[in-house]
């Protein structure tokens, strides 16, 4: 061992680590552990100059294995090991130190303390790297076939721009038709196009195209694999209509007797039947049995959409198809739900009649929804004469989301000039900050503000039906501070638009969980680098676009789904990738054949042999996670690159300045870890 | 029928010994008709309602905690207040205590000069009201009614402290006590001030300002034809009694309505009679308010059916 | 007089004496506390208004406002704040440092707060009478009498003032506790 040459490398990353960290002490400390043959600091060794450091370095002084303590090995281990290659060494005998994330940047208050810690964490790496071995990483091959799940504009844009490009691509949207939010919209800002028009072309080239296999309700129910060879489990509802035979004529549901409330596509503002398509112009045009409301499926009796289909294309006993797919990769495109309007009961959702949400209202201006395109109250008949539009329900709200929505103060600002174009009404738009910051956006406010809106620079306290004043009797009363006089303000209303934050689907964690990539504590998909990589996630070959990353408006969604395509075809041109070789690997000579660890592995990848009486991990769908090796009884699972051995080692090198010499190095690995 | 007895321990708070009598006379009523013991907090003191902790932080605190300590030190799980001014107290002291080190260690130190100790978070807080839906429920209120407040018009008021800052229940639009009511027989009317601050101690202050809170709380009520309100605190039913002929003057209005502790109507349902129950002692009498309530039920309003025209309403909230 | 810095300043004193107070520093000056209080029009500065005077140090123009006293602690502004700063509890921290300072609003009911207390830490219980009296007496006795008549008389009749105060019989515990109390507050200070 003591021909092994250890190179130490610390960072300053600027003031980010050198600001709190005394960083030329932990190079000078570190040059003191065993084994280090050169120690530095340096501004920043992600720099070509600091890289060339280290390959000039191996060259002059013989080192044989490398220490950076730098950032998170998430932004840079694939960097240095890169240059380690270059230098000739094998890039898994390098070690990464993360002096920043664990101690420059949690420790700003004491220097003394975070520099210690950053030697604990350096010296850790030191005897770590020590115990790494050599490893080659696996080659795989990337199908070529794409998965797109959810079909509003993002995915819709991503599915596209791969199919264009000549490659399969399968979309699994849930609901029965392609379109998402955007179907839903009237008018898109800034430019007040109609949403319908510009979507609707798009709609039907994913529905026609040669390259897609559309595939609507149906939802993903596993995934098993890595990049490039996903294995997909997709159920695909029972429609219950035979599609080969509908021609989407309509005659089944202007038929049904069973009229619900639309809650998805009308958001509540409307009625559909049980058989329905959920619009016009929805890809594919195949309606689908709702078999929860159904006469037929709850009293046995009805099929008055079977009597009157003239092709015969409907099936009351069609079941539910599982379909199994291989893909190469992954982007989920999930989008959002509104938040419910309800938990905020000071605005009288649900409650007072005349309180709408944002998307009730677009549904309403929209002239293929309930009330063709006219603004009126509840009643269906009356026009408001004066209409009050809240921002921020739900959002910037610690009681239900902290974060800004993002889209709702421009769609406010839409609302205000529809209303303006549709009724005249005088309009009263409640904010905190009006938040405009895209191309033509503050343009857009200042057309409103031309309009003749009245901003009131307020969050609206409640809305109530208790009249007070002259003056307010049948109305609802917004009650505000109007901050900018600093007074209290009551003004009677016909019609109140609350404008609901952008939420993650309720099931967004579990569809997180499924694809294996990471998600915020609200439920927004993460991205593996909010700046530099916002499409790509934790795992490679699952990205992410649209709003299920975070609330966005259509340009930003259409955006992200063309980058995510972009990210897919650049691995689908490479053919192959290359995966990390950290394996758990299971000593089958000393395996009792317990198989405790056969359940235990989240990925399924640990197989019984039979006639062995041995558990066995397969490579091709371990991911190195280490759960089987913390829970083998008999301890003979070794998870590769983080050996007993090394980690033993780590522990000590953390420990090392509060060892004594004799305790130290005691620790020499390669014994079997029941002897120590 | 109702839950093991003893583990209440029950604080008056002052009011209900002085200005609100018939509170505790019908509360105490209905609580043995409901066969549960209240064991009172031995040696209690004043809560030091809103006005200690006005005028000095720790020791209001510390007056508070006394209480909660001798309630503690009698073995009880519960504390149940039915003054909405002495649960908030109650309940904020045990919370902060539990929330902040630095206030309970304080706050225990000055105990300890009394030799006595609270550790935050060993009882539960509770108003008279949520003891009586949550422990005993509806239905055993339901079978408990003899004589249903049938035709009776009730707004049910609730005030703030109960719903704020802190509880269960919706903290704009609670309906436990509309339940309540109408399990009792009454009609619930609508009330949306039901939360609304019936001024506090604001008549001390100002009476503008406070009259006016007054007013507006009467004027919902009127306007939903409420024949009476229910109220769960002392001062609430104070406010909106006591200063109801000065209210009226002020405003030039005529209100007339009795304003009733929950507990009365309660009793009423359950057979007690008016006198037992502390009726008469309301400055704003009850006496046109109880004449209404009829021997039959009245008709239930037939639904309306929906209206061709008219856009779906969203459903509230379970 | 203005002081811009946060250091030992009079906006760091207020958030000290205020358990949770740290919340402020968050306020977004939205204005859902200004419009949701009761007697929000009657207020000289609405809540919202007096925390950006104390983030601006303006110690005797936040002091001498009307409207901690007209706080009636309703809480609404703490439910609906979406800081979740304790509002309410921040207005008993400003009349506190008022009464401390002896530089409060004239309509302040200092002298009603205090003759309360006074009673309480004598007896252990209130006396709704006795604070009422010493109240009158000590601010416009004829006016406040006059007023009060009317509805004191009706509770007189309805027997629901008491002539005599209650009080607790362990009153050396609960003075020994509140003299303790006082005295940690005042090693704090
Ligand atoms: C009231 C309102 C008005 C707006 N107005 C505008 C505007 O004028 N201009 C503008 O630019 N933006 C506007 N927006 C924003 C716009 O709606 C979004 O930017 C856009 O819809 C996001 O597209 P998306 O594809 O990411 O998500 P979505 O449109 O939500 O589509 C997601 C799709 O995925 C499906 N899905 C979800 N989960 C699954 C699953 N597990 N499996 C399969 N499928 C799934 C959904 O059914 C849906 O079809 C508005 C938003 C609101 C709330
Ligand atoms: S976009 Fe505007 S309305 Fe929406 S949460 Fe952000 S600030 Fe509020
Ligand atoms: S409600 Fe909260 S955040 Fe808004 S102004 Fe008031 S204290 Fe500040």
């Amino acid at each position: 061992m003591t021909e092994e040459k250890v190179g130490v490398y610390v960072c300053h990353c600027g003031h980010n680590i050198a600001g709190t960290v005394d960083v030329e002490d932990v190079a000078e400390w570190a040059a003191g552990m065993p084994n280090v043959a050169i120690s530095r600091d340096y501004k920043f060794m992600c720099s070509s100059l600091g890289q060339e450091l280290v390959e000039e370095d191996v060259k002059e002084y013989g080192l044989t294995r490398i220490v950076v303590a730098a950032c998170s090995p998430h932004m840079h281990e694939p960097t240095f090991r890169r240059a380690c290659e270059r230098a000739g060494l094998n890039p898994y005998l390098f070690e990464m130190a993360n002096i920043r994330e664990h101690a420059s940047w949690v420790h700003t208050d004491d220097i003394n303390a975070a520099t210690e810690k950053a030697k604990a964490i350096v010296g850790g790496s030191i005897r770590r790297v020590m115990e790494l071995e050599p490893l080659e990483p696996f080659i795989a091959e990337i199908n070529e076939p794409t998965l797109v799940v959810g079909g509003g504009i993002a995915g819709i844009n991503t599915a596209l721009e791969i199919a264009n490009a000549g490659h399969p691509v399968y979309m699994v949207e849930r609901e029965p038709s392609i379109g998402g939010h955007m179907a839903q919209l009237d008018k898109t800002f800034p430019t007040l196009d109609c949403s319908a028009c510009i979507l609707t072309p798009k709609m039907f080239d994913v529905g026609n195209h040669p390259n897609i296999t559309l595939m609507t309700y149906s939802e993903v129910e596993q995934v098993d694999g890595y990049v490039g060879n996903f294995t997909v489990r997709v159920r695909k509802k029972a429609r219950k209509i035979i599609t080969d035979l509908c021609t989407g004529c309509g005659d089944c549901w202007s038929r049904c007797p069973a009229k619900v409330v639309d809650d998805v596509y009308e958001a509540g503002l409307g009625y559909r039947t049980a058989i329905y398509r959920p619009f016009p112009q929805a890809v594919p045009k195949y309606p689908v049995i709702d078999v929860d409301t159904c006469i037929y499926y709850e009293k046995g009796t009805c099929k008055a959409c079977q009597k009157f289909c003239p092709t015969d294309a409907i099936d009351f006993d069609q079941e539910d198809e599982i379909v199994v797919l291989n893909v190469g990769n992954i982007v989920l495109a999930t989008g959002y739900k509104l938040f419910d309007a309800r938990k905020v009961p000071q605005y009288g959702y649900g409650r007072l009649a005349n309180v709408f949400t944002s998307m009730e209202f677009e549904r309403m201006v929209n002239a293929s929804g309930p009330t063709g395109g006219k603004v009126l109250l509840r009643d269906g008949v009356t026009e408001p004469q004066t209409v009050g539009i809240i921002h921020c329900v739900g959002s910037r709200d610690r009681s239900y989301n902290q974060y800004c929505s993002n889209t709702c103060c421009m769609a406010a600002l839409k609302f205000a000039h529809l209303v303006k174009e549709r009724t005249g009404a005088e309009i009263y738009n409640f904010y905190i900050d009006i938040r405009t910051p895209s191309k033509n956006y503050e343009e857009f406010y200042h057309r409103i503000l031309e309009e003749g809106a009245h901003l009131i620079r307020g969050r609206a306290a409640e809305v109530t039906d208790a009249a007070r004043l002259p003056g307010e009797e049948g109305k609802l009363i917004i009650q505000a501070e109007d901050t900018l006089i600093g007074k209290q303000r009551r003004i009677p209303v016909d019609m109140v638009v609350l404008m609901a934050a952008m939420e993650p689907y309720d099931d967004a964690v579990e569809v997180s969980h499924r694809f294996g990539i990471g998600c915020s504590e609200a439920g927004f998909f993460t991205e593996k680098h909010p700046k530099l990589d916002p499409v790509a996630t934790m795992t490679d070959g699952v990205f992410i676009a649209g709003a299920c990353a975070g609330p966005k408006d259509i340009p930003e969604s259409v955006e992200q789904g063309a980058a995510a395509a972009a990210r897919v075809l650049t691995l689908i041109g490479q053919g192959e990738i290359e995966i990390e070789p950290i394996r758990a690997t299971i000593d089958e000579d000393r395996c009792s054949g317990c198989r405790i660890c056969n359940n235990l592995c989240p990925y399924s990848a640990i197989e019984f042999v039979e006639d062995l009486g041995v558990s066995r991990v397969n490579p091709a769908l371990c991911k190195g996670c280490g759960t089987c090796v913390a829970a083998c009884p008999s301890q003979v699972i070794e998870g590769q690159h983080f050996t007993f051995d090394s980690i033993m080692a780590q522990i000590e090198g953390v420990l090392y300045d509060r060892m004594e010499d004799t305790e130290r190095v005691t620790y020499l690995g390669s014994q079997p870890a029941e002897a120590k | 029928m109702s839950p093991a007895n003893d583990h209440y321990a029950y604080y008056p708070g002052c009011s209900i010994r002085s200005t609100s009598k018939a509170y505790e006379q019908s509360t105490m009523k209905v609580v043995e008709s409901l066969g549960m013991t209240f064991q009172e907090v031995e040696d209690w003191n004043c809560c030091g309602a809103t006005e200690y902790f006005s005028i000095n932080s720790l020791p209001a605190y510390s007056l508070v905690a006394r209480n909660l300590s001798l309630a503690a030190e009698q073995g009880a799980s519960d504390l149940v207040a039915p003054c909405s001014a002495c649960f908030l107290n109650l309940h904020k002291t045990d919370k902060y205590m539990g929330k902040y080190k630095d206030l309970n260690e304080d706050v225990n130190q000055a105990l300890a000069a009394g030799n006595l100790g609270y550790e935050p978070g060993s009882l539960q807080i509770r108003h008279l009201l949520d003891v009586i839906v949550e422990d005993i429920g509806f239905d055993t209120i339901a079978e408990k009614t003899e004589k249903p407040l049938w035709g009776l018009r009730v707004a049910p008021y609730y005030g703030c402290l109960i719903v704020r800052p802190d509880s269960k229940y919706n903290p704009e639009y609670p309906t436990h006590l509309d339940e309540l009511l109408r399990v009792l027989g009454a009609t619930v009317v609508d009330f949306p001030l039901k939360t609304h601050c019936c001024g506090g101690h604001m008549t001390q202050i100002s009476d503008e300002t406070a009259y006016e809170l007054i007013r507006r709380l009467l004027h919902n009520a009127d306007e939903y034809q409420a024949d009476a309100i229910a109220t769960i605190c002392p001062m609430c039913q104070m406010n909106l009694d006591v200063f109801q002929p000065q209210v009226n003057r002020m405003f030039k209005t005529d209100f007339d309505i009795p304003i009733l502790y929950f507990t009365q109507l309660m009793g009423l349902a359950f057979g007690i009679s008016e006198k037992e129950l502390g009726f008469g002692s309301e400055v704003v009498s009850a006496n046109a308010a109880l004449k209404k309530i009829a021997d039959e039920a009245p008709e239930k309003a037939k639904k309306a059916r929906r209206d061709k025209k008219a856009l779906p309403m969203p459903e509230s909230l379970p | 007089m203005q002081d811009n810095s946060r250091g030992s300043s009079f906006y760091k004193r207020v958030i000290e004496a205020t358990p949770g107070g740290e919340a402020l520093s968050l306020c977004l000056q939205c204005g859902t506390c200004g419009g949701s209080c009761p007697s929000g029009p009657d207020m000289d500065a609405t809540p919202r208004r007096l925390f950006a005077m104390i983030a601006a140090n303006m110690e005797d123009e936040v002091l001498g406002c009307n409207t901690p006293w007209y706080c009636v602690s309703c809480y609404y502004c703490t439910v609906r704040c979406p800081q979740e700063i304790p509002v309410t509890d921040l207005m008993y921290t400003l009349k506190r440092m008022a009464i401390a300072r002896g530089r409060y609003h004239k309509d302040a009911h200092v002298t009603f707060s205090s003759n309360f207390v006074d009673l309480v830490e004598k007896n252990g219980r209130s006396f709704e009478l006795g604070v009422m009296t010493r109240t009158m007496l000590a601010s416009h006795p004829i006016a406040s009498a006059l007023k009060a008549s009317g509805y004191g008389l009706s509770m007189m009749q309805k027997g629901r003032v008491s002539l005599t105060p209650e009080h607790i019989e362990n009153m050396p515990q609960l003075t020994a506790i509140l003299d303790e109390a006082k005295h940690i507050a005042s090693q704090k200070e």
